[in-house]
C-alpha cells in the first residue's frame, strides 16, 4: 500500500462525489435556501386554520412560492401564520390568503388569490382578507342542518 | 443454577468492563488527534481503504433497496390511490432510516472488519511492539487515521447510498409502475425537510462513522495476539458494531425526531 | 548473581516477578548485564527470556521488582518517559517486526523520517549505509512479505541499530535459521558489539553460537537463575546446570515438563495495551 497519486485523486474524487450528493440531498430535494434572510415576509390572520402546521408550502396559482414560518394567536384571539415567500414576489394589497386542503384527505396549504391592485404589500405587512380553513365536521354538520331543515318543509 | 447466575454476573462484569476500557480508549485517541504531526498520509489511504473501497457495495446495495422500496411501495399505494405519493415514501425512508442504517451495518462487515483484522494482524505480528520500542505511538500512527477515516467516510456513503436508492425507487416507479415522474419528484421535495430529515440523516450516519470506528479499531487493539485471536475480534467487531447501530438509531431516532 | 567486579552493569534485574493469565513466569529474578559486553540469555522454551527482554523493554511491567536501565528505574514509568527511554534501546524482534505495508526502505527510513531532521538524501545514506553493514541489498523495493527469513531478521537488525542504540536487544535471533544463515547472524552481531561497543541482549536457546559470542550467560528454567561466563557455566558442577550444555541426548533427560500453576485473582478481562 504505497501512497501514490493515482491513489490520492481516487480518493479526491470519492471526497467530491459523496459531498456533491449530499449538496443534492440538502438543496434540491431538501429546499435548503442560502439567500433565506431577505426574503418577503408577510402576514395573514385566520378566524380557523384547521390543520395548517408549520413549514406548510404557500402556493400561487399551484407554484409553491414559499412556506409557513410561524403561527400565533394574535390579540384579537386569531390565528396569525408569518409566511416567508420568495424575495422577488410581487403581492398586491388587495391579495386574499387562502386555506386549502390538497387532495381530500391530504395536509392543508395557504393559496394566495392575487388582486388587482398597483400597490404592493411590504414585508411584515398583514394581508387584509382571509378565508378560514373549512373544516370536515362543520360541512357535515351543516349538511345534516340543511337535510333536516328540507325535510321538516 | 448457580454457575448460570454466575457466569450472567460475570458476563455483566465484562461488559461494564469493556465500557470503561473502550471510553478510555476513545480518550487516548482524542488526545492523539490533538497531538502533532498530522498523519495524513495514512489518513488518505484509509479514506481510499473505507471509502472508496465500498463504494461498489454501497451503490448496488442502495439501488437495490430503493428498487425494492418502490416496488413495495407503490404496491400499498396504490390500494388507497396515492401512487403520487411514491416520490415521498422512498425519499423519506431511505434518507431518514433506511439510508445511515444498512449504510452503517454493511460498512461494519466490510470496513469494520477488514480495519479489525488489519490492526489485529499487527499485534500479533508484534508490528505495534516494534512501534513502540522505535518511540512512536501506535495509537498516533496506526489508530487514529482509521478512527477518523471511518467517521469522515460514512457521511459520503449513506449520502450516496440513498442517491441510489431514490434513483433506483425512480426507475420502478415511474419507468416500470408508471407514476407519473412530476408528482415523484414533487411530492418527494415536498415532504423531505432539510432540517428534520436530511441534517438527521447526516447526523445518524456520523455517530454510527465513530462507534463503527471505535469498535473496530478497540477490538482490534486489544486482540489476543494469535491468529484465533484475530478471527474472534474480526468477528466481534461485525456482531457488536450491528448491534450498537441499531440500538443507538432507536435513541437517535426518539431525540432527533420530529 | 552479580557481574564480574570491575565491570558495571548496564542493566540490573531486582527481585522482579513475573506471572501472566495462567502461569508464573519469573520468581524473584536478580541479575545484571555487563555494559560493552554480549549477555546471552539462554532458557528451555517459555523459560522466561523474551519476558526478560520484553520488561527491559518497558512493554510489559513487572509485578514486583525493580529494573534499572543505565541506572534508571524503569518499573514505574510512564509511556512517555518510557519513550525517551527507548531512544537508547534497539530492539530486534523474532519474527523482525518490520511493517508490512511499507518496502524495506521505508522500513528502515521510518525511525529516521519520525525522530530527524535529515534530508531526503541523507536519510538514504543512511539506510544504505546500514544495510550495506548487514549484508543486504537490492533489497530497497521489497516488501517484507518477500524477503526470507534470514533477510527479514537482517532488516530488523538494521532498523535496530540505525538510530545508534546504547543497548541491542535481540529476541531469538537465531531461530528458524539454517545453520549458515545462523553463523552470518552471530557474525554480524559480534562484529557489531567489537565496532560499536554496543551492549547487548540476545535470547536464545541455541548453544554452539553461545558459547561462541557470550561474553556472559544468564541461564532461566524452572524459575531459577545462574549467571556467569559461558564455561564456567558449561562446566558447572551443577548437573541440571551441565545439562542444558550437553548436547548428548541421555535416556536418564527428565522428559516430563509442567507449568506452575498459579493462583491470581481472575482478572475481569486483559488490560488495554498502552
Amino acid at each position: 500500500m504505497q501512497p501514490s497519486a493515482g491513489r490520492d485523486f481516487i480518493v479526491g474524487l470519492f471526497v467530491l462525489v459523496g459531498l456533491a450528493a449530499i449538496a443534492y440531498l440538502s438543496f434540491s430535494v431538501g429546499g435548503l435556501s442560502l439567500n433565506s434572510s431577505g426574503g418577503l415576509t408577510l402576514y395573514a390572520a385566520f378566524d380557523q386554520i384547521g390543520g395548517l402546521k408549520p413549514r406548510a408550502p404557500v402556493v400561487i396559482a399551484g407554484v409553491k412560492v414559499g412556506q409557513v414560518k410561524s403561527i400565533e394567536l394574535d390579540k384579537n384571539f386569531r390565528a396569525r401564520a408569518r409566511l416567508d415567500l420568495d424575495r422577488h414576489l410581487e403581492v398586491p394589497t388587495d391579495t386574499t390568503a387562502s386555506i386549502m386542503t390538497s387532495g381530500l384527505l391530504g395536509d392543508q396549504y395557504v393559496s394566495l388569490q392575487l388582486g388587482g391592485e398597483t400597490a404592493y404589500l411590504k414585508s411584515g405587512e398583514d394581508i387584509e382578507f382571509t378565508e378560514s380553513a373549512v373544516i370536515l365536521e362543520r360541512l357535515i354538520g351543516q349538511f345534516i342542518h340543511s337535510t333536516n331543515v328540507q325535510k321538516s318543509e | 443454577m448457580a454457575t448460570l447466575v454466575h457466569s450472567l454476573g460475570w458476563s455483566v462484569l465484562r461488559f461494564i468492563d469493556h465500557l470503561g476500557k473502550i471510553t478510555v480508549f476513545a480518550g487516548r485517541i482524542g488526545r492523539a488527534v490533538l497531538t502533532p504531526p498530522p498523519r495524513v498520509g495514512p489518513f488518505i489511504q484509509e479514506l481510499y481503504n473505507l471509502g472508496v473501497l465500498s463504494l461498489v457495495i454501497i451503490c448496488v446495495c442502495g439501488l437495490a433497496v430503493g428498487m425494492v422500496l418502490g416496488l413495495q411501495g407503490y404496491n400499498t399505494l396504490v390500494r388507497f390511490g396515492a401512487t403520487n405519493s411514491l416520490g415521498a415514501v422512498v425519499g423519506l425512508s431511505l434518507i431518514r432510516e433506511l439510508g445511515p442504517v444498512l449504510t452503517a451495518l454493511l460498512a461494519t462487515g466490510r470496513a469494520g472488519s477488514a480495519t479489525a483484522a488489519e490492526i489485529g494482524t499487527m499485534v500479533a505480528t508484534e508490528q505495534l511492539d516494534g512501534l513502540r520500542m522505535m518511540s512512536v505511538n501506535p495509537i498516533h500512527l496506526v489508530v487514529t487515521p482509521k478512527a477518523l477515516a471511518m467517521i469522515a467516510v460514512m457521511p459520503l456513503l449513506s449520502a450516496l447510498f440513498i442517491v441510489c436508492g431514490m434513483a433506483g425507487g425512480y426507475f420502478v416507479g415511474v419507468s416500470l409502475m408508471g407514476v407519473d415522474s412530476g408528482a415523484y419528484v414533487s411530492s418527494l421535495e415536498h415532504a423531505v425537510d432539510f432540517r428534520d430529515d436530511v441534517v438527521g440523516s447526516l447526523l445518524k450516519a456520523v455517530v454510527f462513522g465513530v462507534l463503527v470506528g471505535l469498535i473496530a479499531t478497540y477490538r482490534g487493539y486489544t486482540c489476543k495476539p494469535t491468529s484465533a485471536g484475530v478471527s474472534a475480534a474480526t468477528t466481534s467487531t461485525v456482531v457488536v458494531g450491528s448491534v450498537t447501530i441499531l440500538i443507538f438509531d432507536y435513541f437517535i431516532t426518539a431525540l432527533w425526531g420530529v | 548473581m552479580t557481574v564480574a567486579a570491575g565491570t558495571d552493569a548496564h542493566v540490573v534485574f531486582d527481585d522482579v516477578y513475573m506471572a501472566f493469565e495462567d502461569r508464573e513466569v519469573l520468581r524473584g529474578l536478580s541479575c545484571a548485564f555487563p555494559r560493552g559486553k554480549i549477555s546471552v540469555i539462554l532458557g528451555g522454551s517459555g523459560s522466561g527470556k523474551t519476558t526478560v527482554l520484553r520488561l527491559i523493554g518497558g512493554l510489559i511491567r513487572p509485578h514486583r521488582g525493580r529494573i534499572r536501565v543505565a541506572d534508571r528505574d524503569i518499573s514505574g514509568l510512564s509511556e512517555t518517559q518510557l519513550y525517551t527511554v527507548r531512544e537508547k534501546i534497539g530492539m530486534m524482534f523474532q519474527g523482525g517486526a518490520l511493517l508490512d505495508s511499507l518496502t524495506v526502505f521505508d522500513n528502515l527510513a521510518f525511525p529516521l523520517r519520525e525522530h530527524t531532521t535529515l534530508k531526503a538524501a541523507e536519510v538514504a545514506d543512511e539506510v544504505h549505509r546500514v544495510l550495506a553493514a548487514v549484508g543486504l541489498s537490492n533489497v530497497d523495493a521489497l516488501l517484507p512479505g518477500q524477503l526470507s527469513g534470514g533477510m527479514i531478521k537482517r532488516a530488523a537488525l538494521a532498523r535496530a541499530i540505525l538510530m545508534k542504540p546504547e543497548i541491542l536487544l535481540c529476541d531469538e535471533p537465531f531461530s528458524g535459521l539454517d545453520p549458515i544463515s545462523v553463523k552470518r547472524i552471530e557474525a554480524l552481531l559480534h562484529g557489531i558489539n567489537r565496532r560499536q561497543g554496543i551492549t547487548m541482549l540476545v535470547s536464545s536457546h541455541h548453544i554452539p553460537s553461545t558459547m561462541r559470542m557470550a561474553d556472559h550467560v544468564v541461564l532461566l528454567w524452572n524459575q531459577r537463575v545462574v549467571s556467569g561466563s559461558p564455561t564456567a557455566l558449561r562446566d558447572s558442577a551443577d548437573a541440571n546446570v551441565a545439562e542444558f550444555f550437553n548436547e548428548e541426548v541421555d535416556a536418564s533427560l527428565a522428559l516430563a515438563e509442567t507449568a506452575q500453576p498459579h493462583a491470581r485473582p481472575r482478572q475481569i478481562s486483559a488490560p488495554l495495551p498502552r
